[in-house]
């Protein structure tokens, strides 16, 4: 979709700000949203691309005034909502008003090392051979999904280059729907900067982004 | 994003956020969605034992050891499991080597996706609206943020973490410390300088 969270190349007149000594976290309920996300995504069998889409999909103005934490929490909240694992009114409670849905899975203390070291590879055996090569031209074609999509804005139309051949992988834009994996060709696209922002690019910029095959057309 | 700068309130003070952390907390306590020692174990590991260290083994690693550096730059992930390094958000890992003509920076212009296993969680400035839009068009103003500057003749390739794909920075080994063991120059590679918004320290700046 089309939201705030694509912010690639947006006016922003703020500088980088970076802290010093930058702690993990910065208040104690940064800490408990942070892990009750990753416990939850056990019981909760939500997958990644849900996850970020259940984050991004929001108005500009709420992602936007949202600190980076309070988007997680809302994200959560709502993957919970919409499985009936927690309701509104229990939120407003403080405490559970409505009986436990069963769950295939919790994450348990001694299962943590374990799920953390698994992780959540996405490379998958291909079912045909990757249309692109290192080297091709490609265009990155212009789509405006209402639904998750992986590829920017800012470089939707333009023409790069194949910089690499990644394996083929879990489709964002279908695992998000619940549609299933449908693993596509990954590729890193390059573009120059000045094909991206024009003759105003700094000429020695280069960008990549990492592409699924059906986001790309040959150029 | 905006980005308050939350502190710890006492009981009486909690903002809704904190109410409604705790609120969930207990709810998914009370259904037995989670275990409250798991969530400790959680924080524990993103506080204490995952963070840039490790990645800055790495990068000695490949300052000192030819064969080990050769083994990174062709395929990341394995090699970064050698020194126990492993899965969530690095599942796949790509190293990039920065050069004389070439530096590296690595952004996630639509969230916030970055190498855990060996940089940890990324820093507020990594996940802010001033980071995501600008690198990607003006990586030399995000640099003079951080107060430093390359070469105009050097190029710039931004890195935006676009899928499963994490990247790390491999920077240059400052001059100076040859003879360095892999230990001392661990104390050298800052996080930054694996993102590709900083360098890595100088001799003389760990005495």
């Amino acid at each position: 979709m089309d939201g705030a969270h694509d912010m690639g190349g947006v006016p922003w007149t703020d500088p980088v700000r970076p802290e010093p000594n930058e702690p993990p976290f910065h208040a104690e309920w940064e800490r408990r949203a942070f892990a009750i996300t990753l416990a939850m995504g056990m019981p909760g069998g939500w997958n990644i691309d849900m996850s970020r889409f259940a984050r991004e999909n929001r108005p500009p103005p709420d992602y936007l005034s949202k600190s980076y934490f309070e988007i997680w929490l809302a994200g959560l909240e709502r993957l919970m909502a919409e499985r009936g694992l927690v309701a509104p009114d229990e939120v407003a409670a403080g405490h559970a008003l409505h009986p436990a849905k069963p769950v295939t899975r919790t994450l348990s203390a001694e299962g943590v090392a374990a799920m953390l070291h698994r992780g959540g590879p996405t490379e998958r055996e291909p079912a045909g051979p990757a249309r692109f090569a290192v080297g091709d031209g490609v265009r990155a074609r212009m789509i405006n999904p209402p639904t998750h999509t992986r590829l920017p804005r800012y470089v939707r139309g333009h023409v790069g280059t194949i910089a690499a051949v990644r394996g083929c992988h879990v489709f964002p834009d279908s695992n998000a729907r619940g549609a299933g994996e449908d693993p596509q060709w990954l590729y890193t696209v390059a573009f120059d900067g000045l094909e991206i922002w024009g003759k105003e690019s700094d000429p020695a910029l280069e960008i990549t982004v990492d592409a699924w095959e059906p986001y790309l057309e040959p150029a | 994003m905006s980005e308050h700068h939350h502190h710890d309130h006492d009981h009486s003070d909690l903002s809704d956020t904190e109410l409604r952390v705790r609120a969930l907390e207990t709810i998914l306590t009370e259904k037995g969605y989670v275990d409250p020692a798991a969530l400790d174990l959680l924080i524990e590991t993103y506080e204490s034992k995952v963070g840039p260290r490790n990645g800055a083994r790495v990068v000695a690693r490949a300052w000192t050891d030819p064969a080990y550096r050769a083994r990174l730059l062709t395929d990341g992930t394995p090699a970064i499991a050698e020194l126990g390094y492993a899965g969530r958000q690095g599942e796949h890992i790509v190293a990039l080597e920065n050069t004389a003509e070439l530096h590296n920076m690595v952004v996630c212009t639509l969230c916030s996706c970055y190498p855990w296993p060996v940089l940890g969680l990324p820093p507020v400035w990594y996940k802010s609206a001033p980071y995501r839009s600008k690198a990607v068009k003006d990586p030399r103003g995000v640099l003079r943020d951080f107060g430093f500057e390359i070469p105009a003749t050097t190029k710039i390739r931004v890195w935006d973490s676009t899928a499963e794909i994490r990247y790390v920075v491999l920077p240059m080994r400052p001059e100076g410390t040859e003879g360095w063991n892999e230990e001392r120059l661990a104390e050298l590679v800052t996080r930054d300088s694996m993102i590709g918004t900083g360098l890595p320290k100088q001799p003389h700046e760990v005495g």
